[in-house]
């Protein structure tokens, strides 16, 4: 938001390297042959093939992929990490399984875990044997986790501690042997605890009736005077909240990907459908109004792949930088993955919203078919919409966004004040233009213009908030919507330059088509936000002047997306599925 | 034993293909994928070789992208790669590619040469055959199942109508192999891991000058012309009383359509 970047800074999923490819063909093989068949059987709650299925993909390496060789893991990067995410995608159910397994599951251990406890579980977890599952959320604490009623209480003789209380929500909760429990010790201390499943006093309840993702499980966890041996503290006594938080973190990206890959088959079922079906003696792939969705579809899922890839690829840059021989390594692995909570933020809610959009979508263009359970766009559609909640809500997380960027620029880290007061000392007089002669020059200023009203609003409401601007919800929302859209537009559009020096014709054409698309909608919604901030944050004159500027800074040559829909809806339709080039 | 298996990267099956300018082939900017028949030809190769111990090597021709089949077969578990790398050798008639293949083989023998059936894309079903041929060696083609029988092997080979035939051969020998005669296996994230630390030679067109001296211009096929089949409707009425029109329909079913 502070500069700009240029192509050859952001990796693309062009840049997928020889292995990485191969991985996305286990992965995307795995869930042809093994997951698809076996979709009927898991909707119905046959958890048995699900406890299968992990041991096939952990047999494959699946659930081994961000662990460290020396238990046994492959420790590879968090690309393949994503790309994988992404092919597992395909299904829900199952991928909700799998991704609490081998994320939320397994990786509080490997990060937070002493070296018995990596050396007692992470084989076990890795080979599928035990299933892995996190139990934070409670009944009357979700969001505010901290919150928690669930007690700790160490036996007199200290060797273990006795657990009190009710979690809820714990995916793989059927199933899982291992769980990773937050309990207050002594009614105060947040603290994290390995719990064994055959623990005495631990019982699970009954599975929940879901709304989507039903071929996962779903259970409460009770703890009766459950009792966990003293070494199966996680981490610290009272140091609970930094386990809870970070794990969210560090998975977040992951999800997104997930999104990407439900969207892609969504959109694939889609077209395949609009190519069949017929209406007015044609079939329904042919009208303007079904093709429109189909472009806008694939723009979306191809802005949040851009996204998704442009941040595993800076979080892949900075993980090569940290030495994997020290004995901090699990501690700097950890602070490098921070160092992106906000794309990590962004890349969550960006993909999840573009989902619910894609599955939405992918209904009204089945019609009346898309409401019943025979095809498949009525269970991807109830499915997508929990990605919204879970992993931090997408309300939580635009308070992330906008919280941890304000707080970086207070702290000094970013320099946002300079730049705010730099734009403000140029508003008032002519815009400079971007210094760019290329092709892409109208895409760059652009996405220039959308910095700017970042900083614009950024710095009037800091102006008017002051501290207090944490506690404007809805200023930080419209600011994080602004950020986050920032990002897509700009992922998009540097990922198109970059095919453009590679490519040529069609396929270079599509790519620019999907971000001249991702532009415009991106920028009609930067105007919305940034009109509600500022009509919130200043009044009368100051108002109106506030309302001039950013009218000049929207004004931008627009294009015709009508012809542009239509070329991408062209390429998908003869392509049958989504594709970026 | 020491097994070799020629694996040839082709068109994805369900990409859309366009025809190149001149109309003799398909166009580059497709995706790519395993020759089906070589995958199980590799597949049979690693079962061999677990079974009777030895080591899997596995060799393709192409351009850069081909190498990407050869790290698919190091990562299943082929012990090392060749790659003969040329453009060029994406135009090469099944005589050359052979002759390309055979010089390699003369400079270092294997027990076992395996091939696909047939390409996914050119569809000759002759490379293997003429393999053979130029190494002096005998071959047998659509093989579907392999055992050792004495010093040499003993294959099945799927004929016509549900028929099948066995024979005995000696080694070395070029089996060309069907499809489907196994499971294939997947790539396991360790196996590509490993793959990447695996020898993998290269092999220049100019290298192979005295056995490929005109390298595509030495084709003996030559592809005239390719084209998508234009799609036609032709509806014809069957006039006479119904039994007359049952036996026109027969007739033509039987000698037009030649469906029955």
């Amino acid at each position: 938001m502070l500069q700009s970047c240029i192509p050859q800074e952001i990796f693309t999923p062009e840049d997928f390297t020889e292995q990485q490819q191969l991985i996305g063909k286990t992965a995307e093989e795995f869930a042809v042959n093994e997951i698809d068949p076996n979709i009927p059987k898991m909707e119905s709650k046959d958890f048995s093939v699900s406890r299968e299925l992990i041991r096939k993909a952990a047999d494959l390496g699946l659930c081994a992929v961000e662990v460290p060789e020396a238990y046994g893991g492959l420790e590879m990067d968090k690309i393949s990490a994503s790309i994988i995410a992404e092919r597992i995608a395909k299904y829900a159910g199952f991928a909700t399984t799998w991704g609490a397994h081998s994320g939320i599951g397994l990786l509080p251990i490997v990060y937070f875990g002493n070296e018995a406890q990596k050396r007692k579980y992470l084989p076990k977890l890795i080979s599928g044997e035990v299933i892995g599952a996190y139990a934070l959320s409670e009944a009357s604490s979700g969001s505010d986790a901290l919150n928690c009623r669930a007690r700790a209480q160490l036996s007199p003789d200290g060797k273990h501690y006795l657990l009190n209380g009710e979690k809820m929500w714990i995916t793989n909760a059927g199933f899982a042997g291992l769980f990773t429990v937050f309990a207050k010790v002594g009614g105060e201390r947040f603290t994290a605890f390995l719990v064994e499943r055959n623990s005495p006093g631990l019982s699970i309840g009954p599975e929940e009736h879901k709304m989507g993702i039903r071929g996962s499980s779903t259970c409460p966890l009770l703890l009766n005077d459950c009792k966990v041996p003293a070494e199966n503290v996680l981490g610290e006594i009272g140091k609970g909240h930094i386990i809870a938080f970070n794990i969210l973190n560090i998975g977040r990206f992951k999800l997104g990907a997930m999104c990407v890959g439900g969207a892609k088959e969504a959109l694939r079922n889609s077209v395949q459908y609009a190519k069949e079906r017929k209406a007015f003696g044609t079939v329904i792939a042919a009208f303007g109004l079904v093709r429109e969705k189909l472009a806008r579809m694939a723009a979306s899922i191809y802005t949040s792949e851009s996204m998704v890839y442009r941040t595993v690829g800076l979080m892949d840059a900075a993980l090569f930088a940290v030495d994997r021989a020290g004995s901090q390594t699990s501690i700097e692995v950890r602070k490098a993955i921070e160092e992106y909570a906000i794309e990590c933020s962004i890349v969550k809610v960006w993909a999840s919203e573009m989902l619910d959009y894609v599955v939405d979508e992918s209904v009204q263009i089945y019609g009346g078919y898309g409401f019943v359970e025979e095809y498949p766009a009525e269970r991807v559609y109830r499915d997508a919409r929990i990605n919204r909640i879970f992993e931090g809500t997408n309300e939580i997380n635009r308070l992330i966004i906008a919280g941890f960027l304000l707080k970086r620029a207070a702290n000094g880290e970013l320099p946002l004040s300079t730049a705010i007061k730099k734009f403000m000392d140029e508003v008032l007089g002519p815009l400079p233009l971007q210094e760019n002669t290329s092709s892409f020059a109208g895409e760059i200023q652009y996405i220039a213009n959308t910095k700017r009203i970042g900083l614009f609003v950024a710095g009037v409401a800091s102006q008017k908030y002051m501290q207090a601007i944490q506690e404007e919800q809805e200023v930080m929302a419209a600011i994080a919507d602004i950020v986050m859209e920032i990002y897509a537009m700009e992922s998009a559009t540097l990922r198109a330059q970059k095919m453009s020096s590679k490519l040529s014709g069609a396929a270079a054409a599509n790519s620019l088509d999907m971000a001249r698309l991702c532009l415009a909608h991106g920028m009609e919604k930067i105007e919305n936000s940034a009109r509600k901030i500022l009509s919130a944050a200043s009044e009368d004159d100051a108002l109106r002047t506030n309302l001039a500027i950013l009218r000049r800074l929207t004004k931008v040559e627009p294009f015709n997306l009508i012809a542009i829909s239509r070329q991408i809806a062209a390429r998908v339709l003869e392509r049958g599925q989504y594709a970026p080039n | 034993m020491k097994i070799l298996v020629c694996m040839k990267q082709v068109p994805q099956k369900d990409a859309p293909l366009k025809l190149n300018a001149g109309g003799t082939w398909i166009r580059e900017d497709v995706s790519y994928e395993v020759n089906e028949p070589d995958a199980y030809a590799l597949e049979e190769a690693l079962r061999q070789k677990e079974k009777n111990g030895g080591e899997v090597i596995v060799i393709t021709a192409g351009p850069g992208r081909a190498q990407q089949v050869l790290r698919e077969a190091l990562a299943k578990g082929a012990d090392r790669a060749i790659h003969l790398e040329d453009d060029a050798f994406v135009g090469f008639d099944a005589l050359n590619m052979a002759r390309a293949l055979a010089a390699v083989i003369k400079a270092e023998p294997f027990d076992l040469i395996f091939t696909g059936l047939q390409s996914d894309d050119y569809g000759y079903a002759q490379t293997g055959v003429i393999l053979a041929e130029l190494l002096g060696i005998p071959h047998a083609t659509i093989v579907m199942q392999i055992e050792s029988s004495g010093d040499g092997i003993r294959v099945k080979r799927e004929l016509e109508a549900g028929y099948f035939q066995f024979v005995e051969m000696p080694l070395p020998a070029v089996l060309t192999i069907q499809s489907g005669i196994n499971k294939l296996r997947y790539a396991t994230l360790l196996g590509i891991k490993q793959a990447k630390n695996k020898p993998l030679r290269k092999i220049t067109l100019a290298e192979l000058q005295s056995a490929v001296p005109a390298g595509a211009a030495g084709n003996l096929q030559k592809i005239e012309r390719l084209y998508v089949p234009q799609k036609t409707k032709n509806t014809e009425f069957i006039q006479g009383t119904p039994a007359e029109a049952a036996r026109t329909i027969v007739e033509k079913l039987r000698n037009e359509v030649r469906v029955i």
